[in-house]
């Protein structure tokens, strides 16, 4: 028997109306299936079946407002036989395995003692170390499957619901899946809001040039490194920017741990963290960078390079795009966007000359920053570009 | 090869070199002397130290425990032994009201360097009034140290370090442990103030003490042909408890089981699963479970007694239903 909560619609979503159910008992239903229409507090939408199985019990009647989590319905599983109906949340308890005599296994609170003799609420039973992994990873543990004691979301339901362990046939499509569900969610939730500035890279083109005369070739430095340590040297001063946004309250970083989009073969894209960027030097970031997208494209990641960043680069440069305005990968608060280097026409001392010119983007958290300590950042940034020899 | 030593051998070993060591050391209470110990512990010790220093006394807790108290004050070091901790509980005024307090009620003049052992625990067909596990009672009590050795190693060096602690210390030598045998141990004391992993893990974490140690690193090795690793902590120090310890390794395991042969209302498992609670929420991945005595004066039939305590299997049996349907 599955039991389907109530899910959480929206990051501020605490409860929801049920307008009507699109299921009746005995329907067999998909996982993705649309199962009822509830109404929260900005929009009547749609609710999705986490599980494949038959309808056994409608528990909320059209009309009934409960909170996020309160049971909605029960799905048999495949051949499973139906048990004998139930009005009340008490019976469904999560029964204690059986043990030997005169052993007292605690179980996780059931429904009853949680949710009160008022009602069918409940709390979808998530472990604090999962909830917490949850919140890190921006994601909502109520609607996950929990392989824990009484069915709770174990830290391990939370890591493999983000990082499915998918064969590779599968890969491809799973980090689809992954990347739409982030963006979804980001777009849904977070008020982007974006700038945008040219900035002249004269200076740091020659200087590259010049550095890399003396370099090997595996080891020159690419025009990449310079933007994550400018970034990342400029979110020091701007910590509105670098941090994560949780349950409401932001927390900014002490370390800018830069995440870095990449685009995988096949499609789909990863953002792994360079580590306390603001620390290390251009060619410790360098290095850093060459590995990331080495062990990114292999699929080699680390799961927990993946949750670190703080704040996130992406570089379109290699595509002859103009600018990239980028999507906010949650909890994060802010995405730096380059483009590709140009020469422009660029007024230098009053006289028109031929400038390597990029277009650089900022999206930020409109609940963290405002439009004016996004600029103020992205000056910063400017003018650390001009002085590569600092970087 | 050298031969086995036991648990019983490594103590009276440990009583030997306390006594040889100190002049101020000696050993009294019920039938220590002439018959070497109701658990054979000071076997030959009257013989080798004589009647002054192995003293036998009277049937009173009260009074005994009393004497050693002032023998203490008087500035010598003695070693009370109480057959039982279920007897122990006639001599609690002394421990609790003077043995623990008189430091603190003296404004710091007078302390306690007294050293009490007792037998505790079930599994020897006993019965109710030689069988139970009463250390929570005494580890609730500030101003005593609380000792309980589960190893040989424990067993030989803890004596020692426990005479040099100026205030009163109590060991707690679980009565199916006497017999474990093990390779010798050196002559060394042990550190009195800290937990000890006994068997590291990833999965969960075992958190025991006394005669619950030995059955729960057999239900560990259970547990690691399933593939599950149990860490198992072995407290060894009752009172002050060393939350550090327990609280790292939950915070690496997500998961704590607490096995305790005392009665699981007001237990120390309860002290130690509301430790980890305050300390660790949010590391945790199931809630913290304790498997304890069942709550009934411990039976004398061998079936029942075994029903009663927690056994290899029935840890076993816990731990896996901590870990749900996920497994590792």
């Amino acid at each position: 028997m599955i039991e389907l909560p109530l899910p959480s619609l929206g990051a501020d979503m605490e409860k929801g109306t049920l307008l009507e159910w699109r299921v009746h008992p005995g329907d067999a239903v998909a996982k993705g299936d649309i199962v009822a229409v509830v109404d929260t507090t900005k929009a009547a939408l749609d609710v999705e079946s986490w599980q494949s199985g038959t309808v056994h019990e409608l528990l909320l009647e059209p009309g009934q407002t409960v909170p996020v989590g309160t049971p909605m319905l029960t799905l048999l599983d495949p051949g499973e036989v139906a048990p004998p109906a139930r009005s009340r949340p008490e019976a469904a308890a999560p029964q204690a395995p059986p043990t030997p005599a005169g052993i007292p296994v605690a179980t996780a609170p059931s429904p009853a003692t949680v949710g009160g003799a008022a009602g069918r609420a409940t709390r979808h039973p998530v472990s604090p170390a999962a909830r917490r992994r949850a919140a890190e990873l921006g994601i909502d543990p109520a609607g996950l499957h929990g392989t824990g004691p009484s069915g709770a979301v174990t830290l391990k339901d939370v890591e493999a619901s983000v990082a499915p362990p998918a064969p590779a046939a599968d890969r491809t499509a799973a980090i689809r899946a992954a990347v739409a569900a982030a963006m979804a969610r980001s777009k849904r939730e977070v008020p982007h809001y974006y700038l945008t500035d040219d900035v002249p890279l004269g200076r740091a083109t020659q200087w590259l040039q010049r550095t890399n005369l003396d370099r090997p070739i595996k080891e020159r430095l690419l025009p990449a490194a310079l933007y994550v340590r400018a970034v990342a040297c400029a979110a020091v001063n701007h910590p509105a920017m670098n941090g994560l946004l949780v349950a409401g309250e932001f927390r900014p970083s002490t370390t800018v741990n830069v995440g870095m989009a990449i685009s995988l073969r096949g499609g789909g894209v990863v953002a792994p963290a360079i580590r306390a960027a603001e620390s290390k030097s251009l060619v410790e970031v360098m290095q850093a960078l060459s590995d990331l997208v080495g062990r990114a494209r292999a699929g080699r990641l680390r799961r927990n390079e993946l949750a670190d960043p703080t704040i996130t680069i992406t570089n379109l440069g290699d595509n002859s795009v103009t600018a990239v305005h980028g999507v906010i990968y949650m909890p994060q608060v802010a995405m730096i966007g380059f483009g590709t280097v140009r020469e422009r026409p660029w007024v230098v001392d009053g006289k028109l000359v031929a400038m390597p010119v990029i277009t650089t983007t900022l999206a930020a958290d409109h609940r963290v920053s405002d439009g004016h300590a996004g600029a103020r950042f992205m000056a910063e940034v400017a003018a650390r570009l001009q002085r590569p020899e600092e970087l | 090869m050298s031969e086995l030593t036991s648990y019983r051998d490594a103590l009276r070993a440990a009583h030997r070199e306390a006594l040889q060591r100190d002049p101020r050391v000696f050993v009294m209470g019920e039938d220590i002397g002439a018959y070497g110990g109701s658990y054979a512990v000071t076997k030959g010790l009257l013989e080798e130290f004589g009647p002054t220093r192995i003293r036998d006394t009277p049937l009173s807790e009260l009074g005994f425990v009393g004497a050693g108290i002032g023998a203490a004050l008087g500035g010598l070091r003695p070693i009370v032994e109480i057959m039982t901790v279920n007897f122990s509980l006639l001599a609690l005024d002394q421990l609790v009201n003077t043995a623990a307090a008189l430091r603190h009620m003296s404004g710091g003049q007078f302390n306690v360097p007294l050293v009490v052992r007792m037998a505790t625990g079930a599994g020897r067909q006993l019965a109710a009034q030689h069988s139970h596990s009463l250390e929570g009672w005494y580890a609730h009590v500030p101003g005593l140290r609380v000792l309980a050795p589960a190893t040989i190693e424990d067993a030989r060096g803890m004596l020692w370090p426990a005479l040099e602690d100026p205030d009163p210390v109590i060991l707690f030598e679980h009565a199916q442990l006497y017999n474990a045998e093990g390779p010798p141990v050196p002559a060394t004391a042990v550190d009195i103030d800290h937990a000890r992993v006994r068997r590291p893990g990833r999965d969960l974490t075992l958190i025991t003490y006394g005669g619950m140690l030995p059955r729960t690193l057999a239900a560990a090795g259970e547990l690691a042909r399933d593939g599950i690793e149990a860490e198992v902590i072995d407290l060894r120090v009752l009172r002050p408890l060393d939350d550090a310890t327990l609280c790292e390794s939950v915070r690496r395991t997500h998961r704590a089981l607490v096995v305790d042969e005392e009665w699981r209302s007001g237990s120390l498992a309860a002290e130690i699963s509301a430790r980890i609670q305050e300390q660790a929420f949010y590391d945790l991945d199931a809630p913290v479970q304790r498997l304890c005595a069942a709550e009934v004066p411990i039976p004398y039939a061998r079936h029942l007694e075994e029903a009663a305590l927690p056994q290899a299997a029935t840890i076993v049996a816990a731990a896996r239903a901590m870990l749900g349907t996920g497994g590792t």
